[in-house]
């Protein structure tokens, strides 16, 4: 039997079109309806090079909902949490838009990528609904993009550069020293790339070069071959997602011994590459060792309902659904401006560390403590999960925890009305 | 000449890494060519392998997990075959599409819920690790390994489909169905044997490539597209079109990595359509009756 007429080698040509379209479906949002519930959104990448991230997100944003209903939930209302996902900007856009005219939700939080965020948040300015970034980096979304409906509880780009730079610093790796360094090519990466070169100028280092790394790549061969060839005293990565998983094993495959370190980061990224292949100093907002009885029960309340360690993208998403419940209960109002208000009046949040965080008016960025992560030699490391030690809380307990925040020079945010 | 030092050892590199597209791209052709279905999951069986590489590593060792996943994933393949991909043979080619593509969700969005969305950590055997150094050029071991185990599938998939009596059939049902099925043989069990091999050849894939590179529930989609573009490239029937394509799309990689690092893999598409454009059956695509 002859094969169908239109079956022709152009299909072939189609298909590929069609693989690529693979990546790019989002998923249906999951609701749980309640009458008269506090309906809140959470959207988040699930799919694509930071899905595993948002999939700490969810689990977190789950999680913490659990807890506040069983603690009575919010003034004696049920929170009812709606999920969804968000592959592109476009979609993120678009669901933003959904959560909020049809589910009619108090609050959105979520997000990783700055892109996406950037689109969430024309959306809720729009719309005078609260949103709490969770996990995007973007300075410029708490400066030339800044809105006064957006918050960030996610730490900005200057905040994790100046945590991680005073251990560069203080190992001797800027003043006079040669930094290469690897972007990753869209918003967050050549934001990121901005600030670093920024910090770096004004400490003595001298960049050597950047090569900007589209956000499918798996295989980066060529570019550990230039780095070698460049011969940095650092090698600084401005990467996300699984790009940090692939960048850590090949490092250690083609056995580069340059100084890592990292602008950006998220732990799980780290315990996905494996024993031995793990390097460098990288700033994290939160991580799983810090010694405080609010990081150790949510450690434990996570691993007993997710029977995996929360990393820091968890943290955020699980912070921000208690920030944004004890903000209404302390308002006694849904109304989004109200917390607004409150939020720029400075309410103090329990952040799970040393020190209570607060939004600062000016750009909305949680002013909180840092650190900064140095891989433990493969000798020492113990299980999958504890691979670094931490530096102390940057800033330091007799500092002002805005030092490491952008200043307005750096990154100013004028709110439209 | 120092300045072409890095330009010929990003070349080198490239044509190297071009085999991590090939396996992948010669079961998608041999399927395509002789079923006529375009394969949309076959990245997810790359993944499968992958996964199973880690999970049966931990029991069997890397030796015995390079050699027990891809055969564990053949039989998934005969499966795949026999009860799904058969039905649609002499159908619309937009079926076999759907169904490959929601094979490929399928398979993805069961790794994430069996494993996790989070990449699972895996490494290069302690005893594989190490870099060999060609003058100024380094290069790591494993993946010279991993070089010379793709030269040997690719060299035996060659004397099957050339020197066999198994591959004489195969390459006349590629050409004219109607013909073999006139001199009395079935192509049936011959189409199962292809697809055991190409999936199976995807796994083989899958299972090197997990000490390199994430082992995450989305990594097929991340190499299918890849593999396509060198199908298209190197051109349907050529088994060495394909194997020049890898090496030709490495290379164009490893080009645009030295001079314009952005568009490291857009340049690949761009390739593509410069081949389209001048010769619309890829390099050295032959020409198929039943596809024209």
């Amino acid at each position: 039997m002859p094969l169908d007429k239109s079956l022709s080698r152009r299909t072939l040509i189609k298909a590929s079109a069609g693989a690529a379209a693979l990546g790019t479906l989002g998923a249906p949002a999951i609701s749980y309806a309640q009458a008269d519930a506090i309906k809140i959104g959470h959207i988040t990448p699930r799919t694509g090079f930071l899905g595993p991230l948002g999939e700490y997100a969810a689990q977190a944003a789950q999680l913490a909902a659990e807890e506040i209903n069983a603690a009575g939930g919010i003034m004696g209302r049920r929170l009812e949490l709606i999920l969804d996902d968000s592959p592109n900007p476009q979609q993120a856009s678009a669901k933003a838009e959904r959560l909020v005219q049809r589910d009619k939700i108090v609050a959105l939080l979520g997000e990783i990528s700055s892109a996406s965020a950037l689109a969430i948040a024309q959306v809720v300015q729009r719309e005078k609904v609260l949103f709490i970034n969770t996990g995007a980096n973007s300075d410029a979304l708490r400066g030339s993009d800044c809105q006064r409906f957006m918050f960030h509880i996610e730490a900005q780009n200057s905040m994790y550069v100046k945590a991680v730079g005073r251990s560069l610093i203080r190992d001797g790796l800027v003043s006079g020293k040669k930094w290469y360094s690897l972007t990753a090519d869209y918003a967050f990466g050549h934001d990121l790339l901005n600030v670093a070169k920024r910090y770096m100028a004004a400490n003595g280092g001298n960049h050597a070069g950047d090569d900007l790394i589209p956000t499918d790549l798996a295989d980066f061969s060529p570019f550990l071959l230039k780095i070698r060839q460049a011969r940095p005293d650092v090698v600084c990565l401005n990467l996300a997602g699984t790009q940090i998983t692939n960048f850590l094993k090949q490092y250690a495959e083609f056995g580069l011994t340059f100084p890592v370190a990292g602008f950006g980061f998220d732990t799980a990224l780290a315990w996905g590459a494996g024993r031995g292949n793990f390097g460098g100093t990288w700033p994290v907002v939160w991580h799983h060792l810090i010694d405080t009885p609010g990081s150790k029960a949510f450690v434990a309340g996570f691993q007993r309902k997710w029977n995996r360690m929360p990393e820091n993208q968890a943290w955020g998403d699980y912070c921000s659904m208690k920030v944004v419940a004890q903000a209404i209960a302390e308002t006694k109002s849904t109304d989004g401006m109200k917390i607004v208000e409150h939020f720029e009046k400075g309410a103090k949040f329990d952040l799970l560390k040393t020190r209570e965080g607060y939004f600062r008016a000016k750009d909305h960025q949680m002013m909180m403590e840092m650190y900064a992560i140095t891989a433990l030699p493969a000798a020492q490391i113990r299980n999958q999960y504890d691979i670094y030690t931490s530096s102390p809380p940057v800033p330091a307990a007799n500092e002002s925890l805005e030092v490491i925040a952008a200043t307005d020079d750096e990154n100013k945010c004028t709110f439209r009305a | 000449m120092p300045d072409l030092i890095p330009l010929l050892s990003q070349i080198l590199n490239g044509l190297l890494a071009g085999s991590y597209y090939l396996m992948i791209a010669l079961g998608l052709s041999m399927i395509f060519s002789l079923g006529g279905i375009v394969n949309l999951a076959h990245g997810a069986f790359y993944a499968i392998g992958a996964y199973l590489a880690v999970t049966l590593a931990e029991r069997i060792g890397f030796g015995g997990a390079l050699v027990a996943s891809p055969l564990i994933v053949a039989l998934i393949g005969m499966v795949v075959e026999r009860y799904l991909l058969r039905r649609f043979y002499n159908a619309d080619p937009i079926l076999g599409l759907l169904l490959t593509f929601g094979l490929a969700m399928v398979t993805e969005q069961t790794l994430r819920i069996l494993y996790g969305a989070a990449p699972i950590p895996f490494s290069i055997p302690q005893e594989l690790r190490g870099q060999v150094f060609l003058g100024d050029f380094v290069y790591s071991r494993y993946r010279l390994i991993t070089l010379g185990i793709t030269a040997v599938a690719v060299l035996g998939l060659w004397i099957l489909l050339t020197k066999t009596a198994f591959g004489k059939v195969v390459r006349a049902g590629v050409q004219n169905p109607d013909m073999v099925g006139a001199l009395g043989i079935s192509l049936k069990p011959y189409m199962t044997a292809v697809v055991m091999i190409g999936v199976g050849l995807a796994a083989l894939a899958g299972v090197l490539i997990a000490p390199i590179a994430g082992v995450h529930p989305a990594m097929g989609q991340e190499i299918i597209t890849f593999a396509f573009v060198v199908v298209v490239i190197g051109g349907l029937g050529s088994f060495w079109g394909v194997v020049a394509a890898a090496a030709i799309v490495g290379m164009t990689r490893g080009v645009a990595a030295h001079f314009y690092p952005a568009a490291t893999e857009a340049s690949v598409y761009l390739l593509m359509v410069l081949v389209l454009l001048t010769r619309p059956r890829g390099l050295f695509g032959e020409r198929i009756q039943k596809f024209e």
